[in-house]
């Protein structure tokens, strides 16, 4: 009986790190449905970036209270989690405080998280109110309704709940030793629960342990709740902002990738040796489809850039068509690009790993053309976002897909490339009358 | 171009004039300006005239990678038959699938946009503006999405200005915050989705907000923007838009 707890603990950290890892595991395999992709351009370059922008948040700040209120949660998050080891490492050996020796450097970790925590609560109640009671516009687009919506808040929620059972810990705690009850060493600085301890002025030490051990499992149990919570949520991106910055692209924004199955198609075009009539050869393997209908015509940076997305609509807020109230939401697209990549993923797991079609796809049933057409391709989506999203690329690819396969483009683009095609110029115009303004009064050039 | 070449000559840099500046009425008045820039500031140059073709940015933004790549496999052909090194154009659409997206189809070339090459011009002293045109005046410049965000060009624009002695003033949204015109990815030709304000409006708004009386463009898409904005809001007496090849050419006292 004297090793229940451990136990216990042992159970609920398997159970929790195993839940979270098949999850990943279906998040790798539902990414790998997009096309690969090889990283282009010096590696260096891309560790920069991911440290700069994830590691270093640079593109937080750009609105500078939210940055600063999400500067604190992040490193809040990060140097809480070197308590979290302790409380791990605490519950396989049913020790306590088991990193007690480091002495003043211990009392400092403490009393930094301490803060730390404080600041955390004040931040969650900011970002709250941001939601709740400002209601930024942001916030209320039509794709925030239900669950985006609540899920926003049950983070804010748990994150707070988190913090105030890690305060309760500690102030039980810091009146244990108060106390000097035995099992609670002397150790630590409790700069923010010392004065919550004084509410637990009157407890005896036989209650106090009970609220230390209860906050105490409430926590680690809180904190693999929320591991696993990960997955269901937007929450992703403490995880996959990561990656996501390190894969994005490093080209100049206004470059557009050439798709390579199109240049073999051209080239064969204008090759004069190419026999026209030629069969393909009967092993050939079906032509590639252009452009994307579905998620598994995207690449896989595209995909993990949709569970990459938290959903803040830095990009819907700053998109020109969103602002002049037409449907295209950039946000929208990388939501749906995710839901839809989580049916998909889904209907993988329930017939044992083998695709079948079922009906829907990306195109129409979860993104309209009516939102991909009023897309002006101004990169003030992926400037805004903090992570190095691209929702553009998937717009891009969604269009090609309409044109390239489907014909359907509006009619007046179809009259657009009808006249670049015909006369090198997207209006009427004769390719003769090319250099008529030289002519045209005073000026020869 | 072709005589040049039949002499055997090879120009300083070939002025990529794009299809709005070969076409667009309002435009081709940007294209002579900055002709007569570069021939004041004694730069040889060439154009293609009628062999330039579009480059393919409103194909390929509007999805046609085909039609994009057809016009690029032409486009590099002449372009690489004579030899040419170094461009420059008065369109940021023209110059960022010059620069960034013919490189990978054969077409290696070193490619400007008119304000840096114009800021180059005056800064090795070939240019000079003299005359107190625009001294004093209020000038707000709209970023067009193709130069700015695109491609990181905010400051040659902006240094321009400066050199005209007048007085810039910036919009709420600018730089890489810039809002669009409402023209690029080819909504140009196009009616705009239903919604309840068009883009060039919005814009336009922002522009007059600085109570300017010139609002620069650097983009004949943009300049055509903002100037129906501007008509829309019933204040084409006051306030004018000008490229900035315009603005200079003026000052130079070239118009």
């Amino acid at each position: 009986m004297e090793y229940l707890p451990n136990i216990l603990f042992l159970l609920a950290l398997v159970a929790g790190v195993g839940f979270f890892s098949r999850n990943i595991h279906r998040l790798i395999r539902n990414i790998r449905l997009g096309r690969e992709v090889t990283p282009e351009g010096p590696r260096s370059e891309r560790w920069k970036n991911m440290a700069r922008i994830a590691l270093g948040q640079q593109k937080m700040v750009v609105r500078p209270l939210a940055g600063i209120l999400h500067m604190i949660v992040y490193v809040g998050f990060i140097i809480i989690n070197i308590e979290v080891l302790e409380i791990i490492i605490d519950g396989l050996l049913g020790t306590h405080r088991v990193f007690a020796f480091l002495g003043p450097v211990y009392d400092f970790l403490i009393g930094s998280f301490e803060i730390l925590a404080l600041l955390v609560i004040v931040a969650v109640i900011l970002f709250w109110l941001r939601r709740n009671v400002v209601k930024l516009a942001r916030f209320w687009k039509p794709e925030m309704k239900g669950w985006p919506k609540k899920d926003a808040d049950w983070i804010l929620y748990i994150e707070f709940v988190l913090m105030c059972l890690f305060l309760t810990m500690n102030a039980a705690d810091f009146r244990l030793q108060e106390l000097g009850e035995a099992h609670y060493v002397q150790a630590g600085a409790f700069p923010v629960s010392s004065i919550l301890a004084q509410a637990f002025q009157g407890m005896s030490a036989a209650s106090l342990v009970v609220l230390e051990r209860a906050a105490w499992w409430l926590h680690i149990l809180g904190i693999l709740f929320f591991l696993n919570y990960l997955y269901y949520s937007k929450h992703l991106h403490i995880l996959l902002a990561f990656p996501n910055t390190w894969w994005a692209s490093l080209s100049p924004k206004g470059e557009m990738g050439n798709l390579e199955s199109v240049k073999r198609e051209v080239a064969l075009m204008m090759d004069p040796n190419a026999d026209p009539f030629a069969a393909p050869a009967a092993d050939a393997p079906p032509p590639e489809k252009f452009g994307a209908s579905d998620v598994m015509d995207l690449t896989r940076v595209q995909l993990l850039a949709a569970y990459t997305c938290t959903e803040c609509g830095r990009c819907t807020s700053e998109c020109p068509a969103n602002q002049t109230g037409k449907k295209l939401s950039p946000r929208k697209i990388m939501m749906d690009t995710r839901d839809r990549l989580e049916e998909v993923g889904r209907a993988l797991t329930a017939s044992g790993g083998a695709w079948e079609p079922d009906g829907k796809q990306l195109l129409d049933d979860y993104i309209t053309r009516e939102e991909l057409w009023a897309c002006t391709t101004c990169n003030a989506c992926t400037e805004a976002c903090p992570v190095s999203i691209d929702p553009l690329s998937i717009i891009l690819d969604m269009r090609r897909y309409l044109v390239m396969e489907q014909s359907a483009a509006p009619s007046e683009l179809n009259v657009m490339m009808g006249n670049v095609e015909n006369n090198g110029a997207p209006w009427p115009f004769n390719q003769m009358d090319r250099l008529n303004w030289a002519s045209e009064n005073e000026t020869s050039a | 171009m072709a005589e040049l070449a039949a002499e055997g000559k090879t120009p300083e840099v070939l002025f990529w004039v794009g299809c709005a500046g070969s076409f667009d009425d309002r435009a081709k008045k940007i294209t002579k300006a900055f002709a007569r820039l570069l021939q004041k500031a004694g730069v040889g140059f060439a154009v293609l005239g009628t062999e330039e073709s579009c480059t393919g940015d409103p194909a390929k933004r509007a999805g046609n990678e085909f039609l994009f790549q057809m016009q690029a496999a032409v486009n590099i052909q002449v372009l690489n038959g004579y030899g040419v090194r170094k461009i420059v154009t008065t369109c940021p659409h023209c110059f960022n699938t010059l620069k960034n997206e013919y490189p990978g189809l054969g077409g290696d070339y070193e490619v400007m946009h008119h304000t840096r090459f114009l800021q180059d011009l005056i800064r090795e002293g070939r240019l000079t503006l003299e005359g107190g045109t625009f001294k004093g005046k209020r000038i707000t410049y709209h970023d067009p999405c193709y130069l700015g965000r695109a491609n990181g060009i905010y400051e040659a624009p902006r240094a321009l200005i400066r050199q005209l002695d007048a007085e810039l003033v910036e919009m709420k949204r600018c730089k890489t915050r810039g809002l669009c015109c409402g023209a690029g990815g080819a909504q140009m030709f196009k009616e705009a989705e239903k919604g309840d304000k068009e883009i060039n409006i919005e814009r336009t708004e922002e522009a007059l907000d600085t109570r300017p009386e010139v609002v620069a463009a650097a983009c004949p898409f943009c300049n055509t923007m903002l100037t129906d904005g501007i008509k829309n809001k019933e204040k084409e007496q006051e306030i004018k838009v000008f490229d900035l090849a315009e603005l200079l050419a003026q000052a130079a006292d070239l118009e």
